[in-house]
C-alpha cells in the first residue's frame, strides 16, 4: 500500500514537470506567433498540469504589472488562483518572510528593509528582478531649467539652493515635493541621483502616490520633484541628469544611473507554481509586451546589472 | 392529550428563549472580544519601543526630530501631535459657527422648507468619500489659497478648511437634535415675556442646549482627529512644527498612512507608527471621556 502510494505521487509529479515544461514552450510559442496562437495555446494546456494558489502582496508600483501578467497566466492555466495585493514593499517583505503569502513584491532590496534582527528573514529570501523602474527629476514646467547636475540636485535637496535663478533658471523659489523618508522611490533617488540621504527640510511638500507628486509639480510654480518615467508627461518637465536625457534606452545602456529593480521574492525556492509564474513573468511574452506598455524597463534587456551595495557592472 | 401541547409550547417558550439569550450573549462575548483584542493590539505594538529601550517615552512625546531612516535615527513625534491638535481645533472653530447656525435655522427660524432642505444637503456631506474631499481640497481648495495668500497653498490652513467640510454634518446633525428636544414651554415662556425671536435664540435656547452642543463639537472634533486620506493630500506632511497656517506639517494620521506600508513589521519605525496610533487611540478615549462629561451636564 505504502509503495503504490508513493509509485502515484511520483507519477504525478512527472506528469506535472513534464506538463508545465509543455505550457511554458506554448507560451513561447504563442509570443512568436501572435494573437492566434494564444488561443492553441490555451488548448494546450489544459488546465490540468498547473494547480494551487499564489497570493502576493507587496509594492503598489509593480502592483499593475503583476496583475496583468497574473490574468494572462492563469487564461493559460486554469487550475491556477492568483491574488495580487498592495500595501507597500515593506509589507510584502514582512509578509513573505513570515511565509504569509508566496510572493512579496518590493521597490527595494530585502536587505535595505530587513536589517539588523531581521537580517536573517533576509537572507533567507530568493530575489527575483522582473523589471527596472527609472526615476527623473522633473520640476514645474516655468522653472525654465533642462538639466541639472548631481551637485546641483544635492544642494536644491539639501536646502542650500533656494531659487532657480541660482541654476540659470527663473528667478521663483524652490518648492521641493518629496517622498516620505520610508518610501523606495526616494531611497533609489537619494542613493543613485544624489548619492546621499538627505534631511526633510521645512515647507517641504511630501505625497506618496506618484499621481498626487505630479499634480502638484505640474500646478505649483517653482516646484521640484521626482517621478517614475511611467508617469512623465507634458504638465512637468523632465530634468536632464549630468547632461543624460532619462530615457529608456539610456537607462537600458547603463548611461542614466537612476533606477531600481522591481523585485518578487519568494521565501527559500519557490515551489512548482510559483516557479512557472516567476518564469512567465520573464517570458518574452510579458517582458516586452506588459513590461513595456506599463511603463516600466525590462530587466531582460538591461546591459548592466546591480547588487544590494550599488555597484553597477555591465552583464 | 391536553396537557401535552401545552408542555411542548411551554418547552418551545423556553428554547427560543434560550436561542435568543446565547444568540446575544455570544454576540456581546465577541464584540468585547474584538474591542479588547484591538486595544491590546495597538497598544502592545505601541509600546514595543518604549519597552526595548529603542525610544524613551519623553523622546517620542516632545522630541521634534523625525528622521526614522537616518543613521542615528530619532523618532520624535510632537510635530505630529501638535499638527493634529492644530488642524482639529482650527477645523472646529471653522465648522462650528457654521453649524449651529444651521442647525437654528433647522429648527428655529424655518423648521419647515428650512430642515427639508437644509438637512438632505448637509447629510449628503458626510456621505462622500474622503479621497473626493482630498481631491477636491488638491484642486480647488490649494490652488486658491496658493493664489490669495502667502505660501504654497498646501500646508495648514488648507487642511482645516477640508476638515471643517467634513465634520459639519456631524456638529450640525447633533445639535439639531438637542435643539428640537428641547421643551417648547421654555420658549413658550420666553416669547410671553415678551422676548424676540433673537433675544430667545441668545439667552435660552444656546444657554440650555450649549452642553448638548459641545458634544456635538466635541464628536466633530473626534472625527477631525481621526481623518487621514483627505488631510495627508493637502497638508504637505513635512515633519515640522509649522510656523505659519500656510506652511506644510504632518498630523499622526497622515503620516501613519504614508509610512505604513512601506516599514517593515517589528521594526523600530514600524513601532514607532504604533505609538502614534496608541496616541490617536487615547485621544479618542479622552474625546469619549468628554462627550460622557457633557452629557452628564445636559439634564435640564
Amino acid at each position: 500500500m505504502q509503495f503504490r502510494k508513493s509509485w502515484i505521487m511520483a507519477l504525478a509529479l512527472t506528469s506535472v514537470v513534464a506538463l508545465s515544461a509543455c505550457g511554458n514552450g506554448g507560451n513561447n510559442a504563442a509570443t512568436n506567433n501572435g494573437g492566434n496562437a494564444a488561443a492553441t495555446n490555451t488548448q494546450n494546456s489544459s488546465g490540468a498540469e498547473l494547480s494551487g494558489s499564489i497570493l502576493a502582496s507587496g509594492s503598489t508600483a509593480l502592483q499593475p504589472l503583476v496583475e496583468q501578467a497574473a490574468e494572462k497566466f492563469m487564461d493559460a492555466n486554469a487550475g491556477v488562483d492568483i491574488q495580487v495585493q498592495g500595501g507597500g514593499s515593506g509589507t510584502g517583505l514582512t509578509q513573505v518572510a513570515e511565509k504569509q503569502v508566496d510572493i512579496g513584491n518590493s521597490d527595494v532590496f530585502a536587505e535595505e528593509k530587513l536589517k539588523d534582527a531581521d537580517a536573517e528573514k533576509a537572507a533567507a529570501l530568493v530575489d527575483h528582478q522582473v523589471a527596472v523602474v527609472a526615476i527623473a527629476a522633473v520640476s514645474n514646467p516655468d522653472a525654465g531649467v533642462d538639466t541639472l547636475t548631481k551637485q546641483q540636485l544635492v544642494d536644491i535637496f539639501t536646502g542650500k539652493i533656494k531659487n532657480w535663478s541660482e541654476v540659470g533658471g527663473a528667478d521663483q523659489a524652490i518648492q521641493i515635493i518629496n517622498r516620505p523618508a520610508s518610501s523606495g522611490t526616494r531611497a533609489t533617488f537619494e542613493s543613485f541621483a544624489l548619492g546621499t540621504k538627505t534631511d526633510d527640510l521645512p515647507g517641504s511638500i511630501q505625497e506618496d502616490s506618484s499621481g498626487t507628486v505630479k499634480k502638484i509639480i505640474g500646478e505649483t510654480p517653482g516646484a521640484i520633484g521626482y517621478l517614475a518615467l511611467s508617469y512623465l508627461d507634458d504638465s512637468v518637465k523632465t530634468l536632464s541628469y549630468d547632461g543624460v536625457e532619462p530615457s529608456v534606452d539610456n537607462v537600458i545602456a547603463g548611461k542614466y544611473p537612476v533606477w531600481a529593480y522591481e523585485h518578487m521574492y519568494t521565501n527559500g525556492e519557490p515551489n512548482e507554481t510559483v516557479k512557472a509564474f516567476l518564469d512567465f513573468m520573464m517570458t518574452d511574452e510579458v517582458q516586452t509586451g506588459d513590461v513595456v506598455e506599463l511603463g516600466y524597463i525590462p530587466a531582460s534587456q538591461m546591459q548592466v546589472s546591480r547588487d544590494v551595495a550599488g555597484t553597477v557592472t555591465p552583464k | 392529550m391536553r396537557v401535552k401541547p401545552k408542555k411542548t409550547r411551554f418547552e418551545k417558550h423556553h428554547i427560543e428563549n434560550f436561542i435568543g439569550r446565547a444568540y446575544m450573549s455570544f454576540c456581546v462575548l465577541l464584540l468585547i472580544v474584538i474591542i479588547v483584542s484591538m486595544v491590546y493590539f495597538v497598544a502592545s505594538k505601541g509600546i514595543a519601543n518604549f519597552v526595548s529601550g529603542e525610544v524613551k517615552v519623553s523622546d517620542f512625546l516632545f522630541g521634534t526630530k523625525w528622521s526614522p531612516e537616518a543613521d542615528t535615527p530619532s523618532y520624535g513625534a510632537f510635530p505630529f501631535i501638535a499638527g493634529s491638535f492644530l488642524v482639529t481645533l482650527l477645523a472646529a472653530l471653522i465648522a462650528s459657527p457654521l453649524s449651529i447656525c444651521a442647525a437654528l435655522f433647522m429648527t428655529e427660524i424655518v423648521p419647515g422648507w428650512g430642515k427639508k432642505l437644509l438637512q438632505p444637503v448637509i447629510e449628503l456631506l458626510s456621505g462622500i468619500p474622503s479621497v473626493v474631499y482630498g481631491f477636491v481640497g488638491l484642486s480647488v481648495i490649494v490652488p486658491f489659497l496658493r493664489n490669495t495668500l502667502p505660501g504654497q497653498g498646501i500646508g495648514v490652513a488648507a487642511g482645516a478648511l477640508v476638515l471643517s467640510v467634513m465634520i459639519l454634518p456631524t456638529i450640525t446633525s447633533v445639535a439639531a437634535d438637542a435643539l428640537a428636544s428641547l421643551p417648547q414651554n421654555l420658549k413658550e415662556s420666553s416669547f410671553a415675556l415678551g422676548a424676540t425671536r433673537w433675544q430667545t435664540i441668545s439667552r435660552v435656547i444656546l444657554p440650555t442646549t450649549f452642553p448638548a452642543i459641545m458634544t456635538g463639537v466635541v464628536l466633530g472634533m473626534a472625527r477631525a482627529f481621526g481623518e487621514a486620506l483627505a488631510v495627508q493630500m493637502v497638508i504637505g506632511n513635512a515633519p515640522f512644527v509649522p510656523r505659519s497656517l500656510f506652511e506644510s506639517a504632518s498630523t499622526l494620521t497622515s503620516v501613519i498612512t504614508l509610512g505604513m506600508g512601506n516599514t517593515t513589521m517589528g521594526s523600530p519605525q514600524n513601532n514607532a507608527l504604533w505609538s502614534m496610533a496608541l496616541v490617536l487611540m487615547l485621544m479618542t478615549f479622552v474625546f469619549v471621556l468628554l462627550v460622557r462629561m457633557l452629557e452628564r451636564r445636559n439634564k435640564i
